[in-house]
């Protein structure tokens, strides 16, 4: 009997010793997670890497660099290189704006008034559309023959059709139609993680609405904001159906998602698509990791040392 | 510390949804004074906090400090100093920079911020602690930054809701003693609101009593303690044992009483039809017939062995639970199917039967309906 009993203690401290270290029968439930992981992302990223430094011959001759051919083409042809430029002009404005605008709104609606629900579902309606109705719509109602350039022309304010859509300003119409209503959910959550009973402390204290924002919501909520504009950034750098339809595809909207498009749909060159969906994604990281560099000095500049 | 004479609430009262949260409080309180509003939760008592502090605006009647209408006052500009019940500590900010909120607020120039500061960290024995953050501290120290943050503008009224509530009971008492220190020198005037009626007694000045958002009484520790005027208020005041009973007869100011339902088991003394009687001091005009309350505390019952009756009766009984408290031991008497409390300097045995006797001016015996209780005048 003691002979059986032996393994069986010596498991079960295995199994404690085990535990003791985060290793115990719930990290299956990894498992369904990791391998949709590696099969969806792991596995074609490292793929898609492996492509980029695979040239073609063509690119190879003409840009030289031999594996690294798609690079130096990424970077010395400004056709490509461009649109880096284009998509942060885009997305940057967007993300800050939707950001920005965000938190008054956000601010306004923690309070209870009458039709709080009908307007924050107005506000959050948008997000049900996709971007292509948005695109569709955007078309129909600011177009040259659109409702806006209509109805101004009747009136008499302007002479010609405003040039709203199949530019620049068309597709951050729509990044803001589409991003507005995410950022707005989200800064409302951060918002009401802040202890409502701070603000009344700070009001018996004597400070004013905005004494109040700027020195105790603000600093409480600059994580939340950073966060925001982090995600509404990403969604605004990888636009392409709004970029395509309301924007100027060949022009002032060529973003990088179109580029990648462009090599990958009309030029059959996987290796270079790669390679541009790959600086997208180096570009948003820097981005990224400038506004958590960002975020962690304002936060800290505003919790300790002496004033 | 108080630049001010008196601050008057004149029917002061708030609905919310066809509710009556606060209903016709009138108080006049005089500066220096330290005031407590008693009651449990949903009393109102917190809601006339917040309407005084301003925080919720009032749906009727107006605030004063002597002849200027405050109510009308955005918070910001009463000059009010609250504690809350959560402390409501700026997280991001210092110890220091916590207390000095309210002074930059006000545009007081940096060095005499920085002395002020000092000086209400140390009168709350912070010293070492200036520069962490409140999520560094321990809960009383949190409270004691709250209470440094709102002293430190010299506030004509410093209003405190629950702040001890979240505290460990040793730490309590200790707080408890620090409030009172503060309020006696710095020269405060404090409204204090809580539900613990021994924190009330030995803070106030004077109490207030409330129920379903009106005062039930008002009055000093001792008024209170001593006299309350209604079986809801002797409730809070430490009378334990609040029995339903039938007034038998009327003499004066003495009624003697029959307690339904008291009737011992093990019972020698049967007296009367239903239950046992008992005789005490009638609070307001009873008759023969009369649903009343009857109060008695633990402290004023004396437990005997079954022998002869007290002057007031006696209710016959048997000990259920004997629990120790150091000087005395807190006894459970089972009678019929009633729990009463009573107090013993000696242990009686479990089980054994006792008889239970309190002098007649020690029973208290109220109206059973709590709304005839007018409340009694309130200027100080």
């Amino acid at each position: 009997m003691s002979v059986g009993q032996r393994p069986g203690r010596a498991t079960a401290s295995l199994r404690h010793r085990l535990a003791e270290r985060g290793v115990d029968p719930a990290l299956l439930l990894l498992l369904p997670g990791l391998v949709v992981a590696v099969a969806l992302f792991v596995y074609p990223f490292s793929y898609g890497i492996g492509l980029t430094i695979q040239p073609t011959a063509a690119m190879q001759e003409q840009w030289g660099g031999g594996v690294l051919a798609n690079y130096v083409a990424f970077f010395r042809d400004p056709f490509v290189f461009d649109s880096v430029w284009l998509t942060m002009r885009l997305a940057l404005p967007a993300a800050l704006f939707n950001v920005l605008a965000s938190v008054p709104v956000a601010m306004v609606l923690r309070h209870r008034f009458r039709g709080k629900r009908l307007l924050t579902s107005l506000l959050v309606l948008p997000i049900t559309l996709g971007t292509v109705l948005t695109a569709q719509g955007l078309l129909i109602f600011a177009g040259r023959q659109g409702w806006i350039n209509r109805a101004l022309l009747e009136v008499g304010l302007i002479d010609e059709p405003l040039k709203l859509v199949n530019n620049y300003l068309g597709v951050m119409f729509s990044l803001v139609i589409t991003g507005f209503p995410f950022a707005f959910l989200l800064i409302s959550s951060y918002l009401s993680g802040i202890d409502p009973s701070l603000e009344q402390a700070a009001k018996t204290l004597g400070a004013g609405w905005w004494q109040r924002f700027r020195r105790i919501v603000l600093p409480l909520l600059a994580p939340g904001l950073a966060t925001t504009f982090i995600l509404t950034f990403v969604l605004a750098f990888s636009v392409f159906p709004s970029a395509r339809l309301v924007g100027d595809a060949m022009g002032e909207t060529r973003v990088m998602s179109l580029m990648a498009f462009r090599a990958f749909g009309e030029q059959n060159d996987y290796a270079m698509a790669s390679t541009i969906a790959l600086m997208m994604g180096a570009v948003e990281l820097l981005v990224v990791v400038a506004v958590l560099g960002l975020r962690s000095l304002l936060y800290r500049g505003t919790t300790g040392g002496k004033g | 510390m108080s630049d001010f004479e008196s601050l008057e609430l004149r029917g002061v009262g708030r609905s919310f949804g066809g509710m009556d949260a606060l209903a016709g409080l009138d108080l006049t309180i005089r500066a220096g004074e330290f005031v407590a509003l008693l009651g449990p939760s949903g009393c109102g008592k917190s809601t006339a906090l917040n309407c005084l502090a301003g925080l919720l605006p009032l749906t009727h009647g107006e605030i004063r400090l002597d002849r200027r209408r405050i109510d009308t006052l955005p918070p910001e500009r009463r000059g009010f100093g609250m504690v809350f019940q959560s402390y409501a500590l700026f997280p991001h900010l210092s110890v220091e920079k916590n207390v000095a909120f309210g002074l930059q607020m006000q545009g007081v120039p940096r060095a005499e911020i920085a002395s002020r500061v000092r000086a209400a960290i140390d009168l709350v024995k912070l010293g070492e602690h200036a520069r962490k953050l409140p999520g560094q501290l321990s809960g009383g120290q949190q409270q004691r930054v709250a209470i440094a943050r709102a002293v430190v503008l010299e506030p004509s009224l410093v209003l405190m809701d629950e702040p001890l509530s979240n505290l460990d009971a040793k730490l309590r008492l200790d707080m408890r003693t620090e409030i009172r220190r503060l309020h006696q020198s710095l020269g405060l005037t404090t409204i204090y609101v809580t539900h613990d009626q021994e924190e009330a007694l030995s803070l106030a000045d004077r109490l207030v009593v409330m129920r379903e958002g009106r005062v039930q009484q008002v009055g000093t520790p001792d008024e209170l303690y001593e006299s309350p005027t209604s079986w809801y208020v002797a409730d809070f005041m430490g009378y334990r044992n609040i029995l339903p009973a039938t007034v038998v007869s009327a003499s004066g100011g003495e009624v003697v009483v029959e307690l339904p339902g008291t009737r011992g088991s093990a019972g020698s003394v049967g007296s009367g039809g239903g239950g046992v009687l008992l005789t005490g001091r009638a609070v307001g005009a009873l008759g023969a017939g009369d649903r009343v309350r009857v109060a008695v505390r633990p402290e004023d019952f004396s437990v005997a062995g079954s022998g002869p009756a007290g002057t007031g009766g006696s209710i016959p009984g048997s000990v259920s639970v004997v629990e120790y408290h150091g000087r005395e031991f807190a006894v459970g008497v089972q009678a019929g199917d009633t729990m009463l409390h009573a107090r013993a300097t000696t242990a009686p045995d479990v089980g054994g039967a006792v008889t239970l006797t309190a002098p007649v001016e020690r029973v208290l015996v109220f109206p059973e309906a709590l709304d005839a209780v007018v409340p009694q005048a309130v200027a100080a």
